[in-house]
């Protein structure tokens, strides 16, 4: 595994880095799902799920709801991480070093700075280095990846476009960021530093990119994955690990499985975490893939990414 | 016989497996990744990973896996970390869950607390070369050992890297530090046990 040395940055000291990049390696090849609230939590779990991200509204609600969506009630999070055994995420907004602090004295496992919230600094993003939690943070090319890392970011994830069902900007991001991540291992020495100019990006990083080939740390994805099929086509495309949202426990018009009351629904939702779970880690297998597929009942509704007004997109969040 | 005869697959349903195989692959070990009950055939030894055992067990509950998986930890060497270690374990509690039950251990799970309390420390070990770094992430901890199991180092009194006959089991990550000599141990534990094997069979033969 190869991790930052800490000569880029504030980073107090590579040990750091080191044991928050350690939990992204435990967490490869698995999924990480949105859960809000304890059953739901539990399902994922016993789905097989290898984290769980605690929040109040999955993006597909946000979206239908609008409205400022902020950091999920630490009540609600406490709850989840009891009732459950695996790592349990939490997103902060954009910017919003409070929401960190609160998640970090929680005790929450990984903070996901996330567009999916609406971002309270238009400028700057949180100094991750500050913080003994680790982060993860979106991406939709090299040079965005290569500045939340600068930052202290442990795991990078595509954005996407979250809470459509739609994966074609998730591909999109995978395509990009690994199209740059190889012409930088093709270019000279010296022509990196300009390199590092067109990216916005520093040029330690940029220059590590390019000797090694892939990112400092494990790069994930995220945005729009809703079927088992979804999920092995971001991992045959270099994804080490999927989050899944909106894609597990919603139905229509952007409403959540009733998994308490009604039984049908529920089973819905197992059989849809289950199938994703067996998708992710025998991605390689299409006969398998076919299988899990088969295990799937009931659809998510899609909402086509390219249907979305620009300002109603949350990829084009953070900078 | 050379390690470059030696294979050693990871178990690769979910974790750190790539790690693993990357450290087996520098020492010049085959290092399949095994994700399926028929990738278990032809191996010398096998590495459990960490991970998230929860994940792991649900990946094993499938094809017979987790019976595949039982028979070769009992005929043929094999090295959990972690996640591993808790697969390994007979009895596992917090909570309590399914095992292969083929190391006389008792891990608790997420004993050291959440990621906030994941450390690295420097310890001695029983193998030579002075203290180890080790790297420990939301570790689980061995509460205690059978009579048979042999404890090669501790961490404030607890087990956490242990051997009992085939099985060699960790509850830190040497495939996230650059020490070598636990894949070391781990390989020439492999190259013994396959050349005694060969040995039993030249002298039926």
């Amino acid at each position: 595994m190869s991790h930052l040395n800490g000569s880029t940055s504030g980073n107090p000291s590579g040990t750091g880095l080191r044991l928050k990049t350690g939990l992204a390696e435990m967490l490869k090849g698995g999924v990480i799902m949105d859960v809000m609230n304890v059953e739901q939590a539990r399902i994922a779990e016993e789905a097989g799920a290898v984290s769980v991200m605690a929040l109040e509204r999955v993006p597909a609600m946000i979206r239908a709801e609008g409205g400022v969506a902020r950091m999920a009630n630490p009540k609600l999070i406490k709850e989840i991480m009891q009732a459950v055994s695996i790592p349990v995420m939490a997103k902060a907004r954009i910017g919003h070093f409070v929401e960190a602090q609160v998640l970090e004295q929680l005790g929450v496992d990984f903070i996901d700075e996330s567009e999916v919230l609406t971002p309270a600094d238009e400028t700057y993003h949180i100094d991750k280095h500050a913080f003994k939690t680790p982060f993860v943070c979106g991406a939709r090319n090299l040079g965005e990846a290569l500045r939340r890392i600068a930052e202290g970011a442990a795991m990078i994830r595509t954005k996407g476009e979250p809470g459509t069902g739609d994966v074609v900007h998730a591909v999109q991001h995978m395509r990009t960021m690994n199209r740059e991540i190889r012409i930088l291992t093709a270019l000279r020495e010296e022509e990196l530093y300009n390199e590092a100019k067109l990216h916005g990006a520093p040029y330690e990083l940029v220059r590590m990119v390019a000797q090694e080939g892939k990112l400092p740390v494990p790069n994930f994805s995220a945005g729009g994955i809703a079927t088992p099929a979804d999920a092995a086509l971001m991992m045959q495309l270099g994804a080490e690990t999927v989050f899944v949202g909106s894609g597990i426990f919603m139905k229509e018009r952007a409403t959540p499985l009733d998994i308490e009351n009604d039984p049908k629904e529920r089973a819905e939702a197992v059989s849809r975490a289950k199938a994703i779970v067996i998708a992710a880690t025998h991605f390689n297998e299409p006969k398998i893939v076919a299988e899990a597929s088969e295990l799937v009942t009931g659809t998510m509704k899609g909402l086509a990414a390219a249907a979305i007004e620009e300002a109603q997109l949350m990829q084009t969040r953070g900078w | 016989m050379t390690s470059e005869h030696l294979t050693i697959g990871v178990l690769a349903v979910q974790g750190a497996f790539e790690a693993h195989a990357q450290v087996l692959r520098s020492l010049g070990v085959n290092a399949p990744l095994v994700r399926l009950p028929e990738d278990l055939a032809s191996l010398d030894g096998l590495i459990l990973p960490g991970g998230e055992s929860t994940t792991f067990l649900k990946h094993l509950e499938r094809n017979n896996f987790f019976a595949a998986l039982d028979t070769f930890v009992r005929q043929k060497p094999s090295f959990g970390t972690c996640a591993g270690t808790i697969l390994l374990a007979k009895d596992v509690r917090n909570p309590v869950q399914k095992s292969l039950a083929v190391l006389d251990a008792t891990v608790e799970r997420n004993a050291y607390g959440r990621q906030i309390d994941s450390t690295i420390q420097e310890t001695e070990t029983t193998l030579p070369g002075g203290p180890m770094e080790m790297v420990y992430i939301r570790a689980p901890r061995i509460a205690a050992v059978g009579n048979d199991v042999e404890v090669l180092a501790r961490r404030n009194g607890d087990p956490v890297l242990v051997r009992e006959g085939r099985i060699l089991a960790a509850t830190f990550h040497p495939e996230l530090s650059t020490d070598r000599r636990v894949h070391e141990f781990f390989v020439e534990m492999v190259r013994r046990e396959k050349l005694a094997h060969s040995a039993t069979e030249a002298h039926a033969g």
